[in-house]
C-alpha cells in the first residue's frame, strides 16, 4: 500500500515566455498547485526544489511566503525534477512531515546545451565533443545497426510526438507535423534531424505530496505513488558526454531505475497503461522502451508502425508531447512527465485523454551523466 | 613554419606529426581508461598506470557533428567557416572504446566495423601562430573498403 499521495498539480505553459523568468515561473507553477488542492504555501511542512539554469529554488520562498519551512535544493542534471520528487517522497515516508511540495523549473538559452569543462584544460569541448545530440545520435546508429530499427521509425515517433502536443494547451510546439516533414528537416547530428530533437526551453512544475491516508483532506481525486527510483551510471553502460566507455556492456541506469521501480511497486510492464518515457530525440524514446522493459530490444519497429504508442495504442507513450513537443527545461521537465500522468489518472487529460480511464501510470527521466528516474502512480 | 600544439595536456602525446593517447590501466584488474585517471570504475582498486592506447581499432558507432557548436568552448571554425565532422567511438581492442572526432563526414562512407587509425585534427591557430590540434580517427590507409 503506498503511503503517499499526490495531491496537487501545477504548471506553468512549457516553451519561451519572455519576460518571465525560469524562477517566475516556478512560482506560478507553485501557486496553481496549491490552487488546486485549495492549500496554502504556510500549510507546507518542507519543499524540494531544482533548476539548472534557473537560479536556486529555495530562494523563492521571498516571493511565495518567509513560513521558514525547509526547503532543499537538489541538482541532479535532466532527472532533477524526478530527484525533488523521490526526496519528497522519502520525505513524507520516513515520517519527517506529512505535506510538502515539489518544484522543477528552467529556462535555459536557446540552442544545444553549452557545456565547458575548465578553463585551459577543456580539451573535450574545444575539439567538439562535448554536445549531448552527438552521443543520441551515435547511441540511436548503433542500435538502429543491431535491432533493425529505422529511420521511417524515428519519424513516426516524432510526427507523433507533436500530434500529441497539439492536444495539449500547455506545450510548446502545438503544430502536427507529418512523418514526410520530420525526415526532410535539416540533419543535425545523423540520422537524426531537427524535428527529431527536442529543444532545451522553459517551463515550471510544482506538485503537492502528502501522508496517502491523508490524502482526502487535500483532494477527493487523489493519485498515489507506488514507486520512485532513481540510479546512476554502473560500470560498462553508455552514457552521455563519455570521452570513453568499456568494450564490457551493462543495460544502463534505465534498466536499473525501472526494475527497482517496478519492485517497489509490485506490479510488472504489463499492468502500466499510460507511460511518459524521455525522449530527447526520436531514438530515445523507442531504445527506452525496451530498456524501461515494455518490449524486447527491435519489437518497437513493429509496435509503433502498428500504432501501438498512440493514445488509443496498447501502451500509450508521451501523451502530452513529450520532450519533443514541451522542450526541455532540465529542472521541470521529469515533474512534467508527472503532471501529465495524474492529468491521465484524473481523467482531465481533455483531448489526448488515454480512453478506459487508465490506472497505472509510468515516468522515467534520463540524462547526463547518466543518470535515471522512474515513478508509477495509481489511482 | 608555424609550431603544433595539443589542444590540451595529458591528452595524447605527439611524436612524428602522430597522436597517442594516454590512458590509464588498472594494476588489479587491467581495466583501461581515458583519459588518464586514478581510481578504478571498475574495481574500485586506486593504482593505476599510465598507457599509451593503440592507434588502430574499429568504429563501433559514429554519427556526424552537422551545426557549429557553440564557441567557446569550440575551438574550431564555426559560422560559416564550420565545417561538418564525424564523431564517433573507436574499439581499440582489448582495451577500451574511444571517443574522437571522424575526419570523414560523409553517412555513406561510414560504416561500423571499418578500420580506422589515429590522425592529428587542426583546430585553430593560437594567439602565439601555433597551429592547434586534436586526435581523430580517420579510415584505415591500409585497408581500404573494410566490411562491417
Amino acid at each position: 500500500m503506498s503511503k503517499v499521495a499526490i495531491v496537487g498539480i501545477g504548471m506553468h505553459e512549457f516553451g519561451r515566455t519572455e519576460g518571465v523568468s525560469g524562477m517566475d515561473q516556478g512560482v506560478i507553477a507553485v501557486r496553481r498547485a496549491l490552487a488546486d488542492c485549495g492549500t496554502q504555501w504556510s500549510d507546507m511542512q518542507f519543499a524540494v526544489g531544482g533548476s539548472m539554469d534557473g537560479g536556486a529554488a529555495d530562494t523563492m520562498v521571498s516571493r511565495v511566503g518567509l513560513t521558514g519551512l525547509p526547503f532543499t535544493n537538489v541538482v541532479n542534471g535532466c532527472a532533477t525534477g524526478g530527484t525533488a520528487l523521490a526526496q519528497a517522497v522519502n520525505t513524507i515516508e520516513s515520517g519527517a512531515a506529512d505535506v510538502g511540495i515539489a518544484i522543477g523549473f528552467d529556462k535555459h538559452e536557446p540552442g544545444a546545451f553549452r557545456i565547458r569543462g575548465p578553463r585551459g584544460k577543456d580539451w573535450y569541448g574545444g575539439s567538439g565533443l562535448a554536445l549531448t545530440t552527438q552521443f543520441f545520435g551515435m547511441k540511436i546508429t548503433r542500435y538502429m545497426h543491431d535491432y533493425g530499427i529505422t529511420q521511417q521509425t524515428l519519424a513516426r515517433v516524432a510526427s507523433k510526438a507533436f500530434r500529441n502536443g497539439s492536444l495539449n494547451p500547455m506545450a510548446w510546439r502545438r503544430k502536427p507535423l507529418s512523418e514526410q516533414e520530420v525526415l526532410d528537416s535539416l540533419m543535425l547530428s545523423y540520422p537524426l534531424t531537427q524535428y527529431m530533437f527536442c529543444s532545451p526551453g522553459e517551463g515550471g512544475v510544482a506538485m503537492i505530496v502528502c501522508r496517502a491516508d491523508r490524502a482526502k483532506e487535500y483532494t477527493d481525486r487523489p493519485v498515489f505513488l507506488q514507486a520512485a527510483a532513481v540510479r546512476t551510471r554502473k560500470f560498462g553502460s553508455f552514457e552521455v558526454l563519455a570521452p570513453s566507455i568499456s568494450i564490457e556492456r551493462d543495460p544502463g541506469p534505465t534498466a536499473a531505475a525501472s526494475r527497482a521501480a517496478f519492485e517497489m511497486a509490485g506490479i510488472g510492464p504489463e499492468d502500466v497503461d499510460v507511460a511518459q518515457l524521455q525522449d530527447t530525440e526520436a531514438g530515445a524514446e523507442i531504445m527506452h522502451m525496451a530498456e524501461n522493459g515494455f518490449c524486447e530490444h527491435g519489437e518497437q519497429e513493429e509496435m509503433i508502425a502498428n500504432g501501438e504508442t498512440e493514445i488509443t495504442g496498447r501502451l500509450p507513450v508521451n501523451t502530452d508531447g513529450g520532450c519533443l513537443a514541451n522542450g526541455e527545461p532540465i529542472g521541470a521537465s521529469g515533474l512534467r512527465q508527472v503532471y501529465e500522468n495524474v492529468l491521465q489518472l484524473r481523467g482531465d487529460a481533455g483531448e489526448r485523454q488515454v480512453p478506459n480511464e487508465p490506472k497505472v501510470a509510468y515516468t522515467h527521466v534520463y540524462g547526463a551523466p547518466g543518470i535515471s528516474g522512474v515513478t508509477i502512480l495509481s489511482r | 613554419m608555424s609550431t603544433t600544439v595539443a589542444v590540451a595536456d595529458g591528452i595524447f602525446s605527439i611524436e612524428d606529426g602522430r597522436p597517442k593517447l594516454l590512458g590509464s590501466r588498472c594494476t588489479n584488474c587491467g581495466n583501461h581508461m581515458f583519459p588518464r585517471q586514478s581510481g578504478c570504475p571498475k574495481c574500485m582498486f586506486d593504482q593505476q598506470e599510465d598507457v599509451e592506447l593503440a592507434t588502430t581499432g574499429t568504429l563501433w558507432t559514429w554519427t556526424v557533428q552537422a551545426f557549429p557548436p557553440k564557441s567557446p568552448p569550440y575551438l574550431g571554425p564555426t559560422g560559416d567557416d564550420f565545417v561538418p565532422y564525424g564523431v564517433g567511438y573507436v574499439e581499440l581492442p582489448g582495451q577500451l572504446r574511444v571517443e574522437a572526432r571522424l575526419t570523414e563526414s560523409d553517412p555513406d562512407k561510414l560504416v561500423i566495423g571499418m578500420e580506422m587509425e589515429l590522425v592529428l585534427e587542426p583546430l585553430c591557430i593560437d594567439e602565439d601562430g601555433n597551429q592547434v590540434v586534436t586526435y581523430a580517427f580517420a579510415p584505415s590507409t591500409s585497408s581500404e573498403g573494410a566490411s562491417s
